[in-house]
Order: C-alpha cells, then sequence, then structure tokens
C-alpha cells in the first residue's frame, strides 16, 4: 500500500497542509525544527493511533488549536480509500472511511500500515520494559487490527483492578472492612486473565515468528555480530510452565494472580500480567542491554524494525506492504550500516525519509524530494 | 459568573449528565430567552415526573403507581427474568417484542473507577425475587461493554449454588457498546440466540 496524498489540519506546527506523494523514496529535507518529522509522525498516528514521541494526543494538537485533522487518500493495489481522524485531546477521537458516517477510530486500523524508524528506537534496547511491550503490542495491532479491541479492554480491567485493590488497600490500613469490595476481585480476575491471556498468546507468537528475521536483519547490518535472540520474561512465570495456548495461559494467570493475591491487597497494584512483563533481548550470549556497544544497539533497534517490516510484508495479505518511514536514523549511522540499511529498504513500496541536509539520504534512495521550511512543504 | 439566579441556573443545569459548561451556559440563556409558555412546560413536565413517576418496587423500573407496567401485566411469565441495567434499556427490549418475563433494574454495573460495587446496585432484591423457586431462567442482559460483562459474570456466580438457567444475550451486540443503541433487529436476534453462562 501506499499514501497517495497526506493532508493535515492544525496538527503539530502546520495550520494546513496538502502533501502529494508518490509510491516509491520520498524524502523531506529541511534544517531542524522546520516540520519534518511532524509529517510522518502524522502518518504514523494513522497506523497505530499513537505517536511515536509522546504518550499524550495533547501535543498533537497545534498550539492555540481545539483539535488537529489528520486526513489520508491511501491505495491498495487498484483500491483507493480516504481515512480521517480528528483528535481532541481529552476527549473520544473520532474517525471516517470514505467520507462515510462516523466509525469508531480503532476501525481504520489496517488501513494505513507503517513501519517507522526513528532515533528514539534506541530505547527498544536500551530503554525500560515499557518500550518493548509497547513494540510488541504495536506490531501486534499491525498484524491483527482486532487486537486494538483486546488491548484497550486488557488497559481498562487493570485500571478497574488497580482502583478495587486500591481502595482495598486503603480500607485495610485505616482498619475498615474490605470484605464487600473484594467480593468482585474474582470477577476482575477472570476478566483480567482472559484478556491477558490473548495478549500474550499473541506476543509469544510474534516473537517466535520475529526472532528469526531479526537475527537475519541483524547479519546484513553488521556481519558476524550476532546471533540476535528473544526470551519472553513473563510475570507469571508463563515460560517455565511452557504455556502458549490462550486456554494454558488463562489458567497460568489465573493462577498466578491467586498466588500475588495477598502482597496485590497490601500495596493496591495488580503485580501480574502482561502490563509487568519483558522481552529479554540478547546478543551472542549477552543481554543487549547494558552489555552492547552504542553501535551495536543501534543495528539492534535498527534489525527490529527491519524483521517488523519483513514479518508484516510477508504477512501482507489484504493490508498490503507497509509504509516504510525512516526519520531522521542515517544522520545517526556510520556510512557502512547507513548503505546498507538503505539497500535494504529502497525496494519498500512507499519509502518516506526525512533528513536535516540532502547528503544525509544514501544515493540509493534517490526519489521524490520536498524542502520543508517554517511549515511550508514544498516539491522541488 | 453571572448574577445570582442566572448562575444558579447554570450551576443547575451543568450537574445533569452530560452537560459541560458551555453546554450549560448555552442552555440557559436559551431559556432566558424562550417563550414563558414553553418555559413553563418545561418546568411542569420536570416538577411532574418528579411527582407522578418513581420506581416500581418489584424491579425497579420507573413506574407511575406502586409497579410499573410490566410487573402489573398478568400475561408475562413469571418464570424468566431479565436483569438490565437501567430503564432504558427495558425500553429497548420492549420495543424488540422478543421477550415475555419480567425485568429487574440494577441501576448501573460494577464500576470500581466510578465507585460502584455490587452493594450500590439493586442485587439484593434481585436475590429476594429469586429465593421463592418462581423463576427457572435468569437473562443478563447488562451492556456489552466490560463493566456490564463483569456484573454479569458477578451475577451468574452469585446465582450459582441456586441451579436456575442463567443465559448471556447473544454476541452480535457491538461490543463496547451501550444495550439502548443497539437496532430493534440486532437486539431481538440476541434476545432468540442467548447463550448458557458457564462461571
Ligand atoms: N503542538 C504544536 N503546536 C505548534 N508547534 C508545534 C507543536 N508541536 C511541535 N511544534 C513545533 O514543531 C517543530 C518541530 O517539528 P519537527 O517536525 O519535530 O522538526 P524536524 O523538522 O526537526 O523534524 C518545533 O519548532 C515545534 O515548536
Ligand atoms: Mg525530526
Ligand atoms: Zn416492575
Amino acid at each position: 500500500m501506499y499514501v497517495a496524498h497526506l493532508s493535515l489540519a492544525d496538527f503539530r506546527s502546520y495550520a494546513r497542509v496538502e502533501v502529494p506523494l508518490d509510491p516509491g523514496v520520498t524524502a523531506f529535507v529541511g534544517p531542524n525544527g522546520q516540520g519534518k518529522t511532524n509529517l510522518v509522525e502524522a502518518v504514523g498516528y494513522l497506523a497505530t493511533l499513537g505517536s511515536h514521541r509522546v504518550a499524550s494526543d495533547a501535543p498533537l494538537v497545534r498550539l492555540g488549536a481545539d483539535r488537529a485533522v489528520v486526513r489520508a487518500s491511501v491505495v491498495h493495489g487498484d483500491r483507493q480509500q480516504l481515512v480521517e481522524l480528528e483528535i481532541n485531546p481529552g476527549k473520544a477521537n473520532r474517525a471516517r472511511i470514505n467520507r462515510s458516517s462516523q466509525v469508531r477510530p480503532r476501525d481504520v486500523l489496517g488501513i494505513v500500515r507503517t513501519v517507522l524508524f526513528a532515533p528514539e528506537d534506541l530505547a527498544l534496547v536500551k530503554g525500560d520494559p515499557g518500550e518493548r511491550r509497547r513494540f510488541l503490542d504495536e506490531l501486534i495491532t499491525a498484524r491483527s487490527p482486532r487486537m486494538a479491541g483486546v488491548r484497550q479492554d486488557y488497559d481498562r480491567v487493570l485500571k478497574q483492578r488497580n482502583t478495587l485493590l486500591k481502595s482495598a488497600a486503603l480500607a485495610r490500613r485505616h482498619g475498615g472492612r474490605s470484605g464487600a469490595d473484594l467480593s468482585t476481585l474474582d470477577v476482575w480476575d477472570q476478566h483480567l486473565a482472559r484478556s491477558g491471556a490473548e495478549l500474550l498468546a499473541q506476543r509469544l507468537d510474534l516473537i517466535a515468528s520475529l526472532q528469526p528475521l531479526a537475527d537475519k536483519a541483524y547479519e546484513r547490518l553488521a556481519p558476524g555480530g550476532g546471533p540476535v535472540g528473544f526470551e519472553y520474561r513473563g510475570s507469571a512465570g508463563e515460560a517455565d510452565q511452557g504455556a502458549t495456548t490462550r486456554e494454558e495461559l488463562y489458567e497460568v494467570l489465573l493462577a498466578a494472580l491467586a498466588e500475588v493475591r495477598g502482597q496485590e491487597i497490601e500495596r493496591g497494584v495488580t503485580l501480574v500480567g502482561p502490563h509487568r512483563d519483558d522481552l529479554l533481548l540478547t546478543l551472542g550470549r549477552m543481554p543487549a542491554k547494558g552489555y552492547a556497544s552504542h553501535g551495536e544497539s543501534w543495528s539492534y533497534a535498527l534489525a527490529l524494525r527491519l524483521a517488523s517490516y519483513d514479518l508484516l510484508r510477508a504477512e501482507g495479505g489484504a493490508g498490503g506492504e507497509p509504509v516504510l518511514i525512516l526519520d531522521d536514523v542515517f544522520a545517526e549511522l556510520d556510512a557502512t550500516r547507513r548503505d546498507r540499511l538503505a539497500e535494504l529498504v529502497a525496494p519498500g513500496e512507499q519509502v518516506l525519509v526525512t533528513a536535516a541536509v540532502d547528503d544525509d539520504v544514501p544515493g540509493v534512495l534517490a526519489g521524490g524530494r520536498f524542502t520543508v521550511a517554517e511549515g511550508t512543504v514544498q516539491r522541488r | 459568573m453571572y448574577e445570582g439566579v442566572v448562575q444558579d441556573l447554570i450551576d443547575e443545569l451543568g450537574r445533569l449528565p452530560g452537560v459541560g459548561p458551555k453546554s450549560a451556559q448555552r442552555i440557559a440563556f436559551h431559556i432566558l430567552q424562550a417563550d414563558p409558555t414553553d418555559v413553563r412546560r418545561l418546568a411542569h413536565a420536570l416538577t411532574e415526573v418528579k411527582e407522578k413517576v418513581r420506581f416500581c418496587a418489584v424491579c425497579g423500573n420507573v413506574a407511575q403507581s406502586e409497579q410499573c407496567r410490566v410487573c402489573q401485566d398478568p400475561r408475562r411469565d413469571l418464570a424468566v427474568i431479565c436483569v438490565v441495567e437501567e430503564p432504558k434499556d427495558v425500553v429497548a427490549i420492549e420495543r424488540t417484542r422478543e421477550f415475555r418475563g419480567r425485568y429487574h433494574v440494577l441501576g448501573g454495573a460494577i464500576s470500581p473507577i466510578e465507585g460502584v460495587g455490587p452493594d450500590d446496585l439493586r442485587i439484593r432484591e434481585l436475590l429476594a425475587r429469586l429465593a421463592d423457586g418462581t423463576v427457572t431462567e435468569l437473562i443478563l442482559a447488562t451492556d456489552p461493554n466490560l463493566e456490564g460483562e463483569a456484573t454479569a459474570t458477578y451475577l451468574a456466580r452469585m446465582v450459582k449454588p441456586m441451579g436456575l438457567k442463567v443465559t448471556r444475550l447473544a454476541s452480535g451486540l457491538p461490543v463496547g457498546g451501550d444495550l439502548e443503541y443497539a437496532d430493534e433487529v440486532t437486539l431481538g436476534r440476541a434476545f432468540e440466540g442467548r447463550r448458557l453462562l458457564d462461571v
């Protein structure tokens, strides 16, 4: 698939901008702070309903405006679709497909698919577990858009359950009775385990498919430097018990919740479940985090993204090949890895690149070029 | 801030569900400029509804007398109770004409975030209605969202020892939504295809 037209209103620094796009490579070039990332961030938002830079929606709306609108015309083979998202911080976002009446925002997932490389990716290797969970969950949703609903359910159950635990913890500390409150805890356990197991099953399946692809990608970027290995660190001990199916994982989660219940009531938070898990990334025989050099960590992060791209492309189906977005990554790499990465992504159906200067765009990525300056986007 | 009574009106309107401060102001000024007979009709409707309408002593539905119309109707099947969150859900289900039993209105769903626990719902009253064995099937028609599902699971576990047939509306209802927004055909089908709830 590719994006044939991007149109923004009150998104980030743009009051209004219209950007016609072609398949193949397009580079956005301009000095820092001119609005290059803002453009590709908008494309990424259509694919994930989130920004790769910030956790909340508020910074995406132009200062002084109430809401932002991101609209894109998307081509899948011989079919063209128009998706539109209205971002209303603090309120429900709105979405439309083909100018129809409103749909739920998550119904637009799957129309635009992206794999985004950005300087922030280094955190996949060096950062907190939350970074890796988000990486996995976004990829799960790209593989199967229905999972957006499961993730939403899980987050909601977690919030309900934590609120219940907190009030129970409070009641206990003040010597009150918490019996009535806790009578519903079993119910929340059951719902948490149900959506948690679904999420876990998808994560484990993803990891199994992704690992060989990441290993291959790392070998291409840094020959002889691997191998790359993944180890899922589940808070419920699911790996030790060899659980992989939804049913097995459900039982494991329920048992783990029962086991930590006392502690949970003491502390007022949910202590097991996919929200507490981590993906251990190994390079050679060591964990990448804390052991890999800066350059190795970069290669690892790139390998994770390249593997995501290979996976989504291989499983493409109706979703089609994802748009590759490379935000300011070439400037971070030495000449060898820069050229290898460029060669690997060059054949993509659509590749969007941002760079501060023309020289940062590798030669094999010749294609359309825009100059971005002070909030205007001009085709050269 | 506006002067005395105007601000009082805005404050009162702002306490209504779904009415934010801006809407409250807009409605208040609409009322100020409206025809006096229109406003009197509105005021009358408000006081009437409070004086004349109450909640059914049996099921918790809105009623004009001691019991609601459904509970008073001798043709309704006493063996089946359909549990819903709000009186508006009764209206939605009545529209489908698929259900001939009686209702039980809980007055909400379990939601710790909103501070609603089982004791805040009409669950004790439900258990009392089930005690004499007349009721043989309980249909759990709480909203098809997380809180509705959790409430259904909770109820199913509570009544399990009573050995009733406990069913849940069939899927096909828009997930994450409110029962009242389901169209008649979908809701009707959900009734026909209700499934046994296993907890
Ligand atoms: N919500 C916003 N409203 C107005 N301007 C914004 C907003 N968010 C970011 N900006 C501006 O956008 C610019 C950053 O744009 P960005 O696309 O990140 O730059 P670059 O071209 O370096 O990638 C900054 O100048 C910042 O002030
Ligand atoms: Mg940038
Ligand atoms: Zn009644």
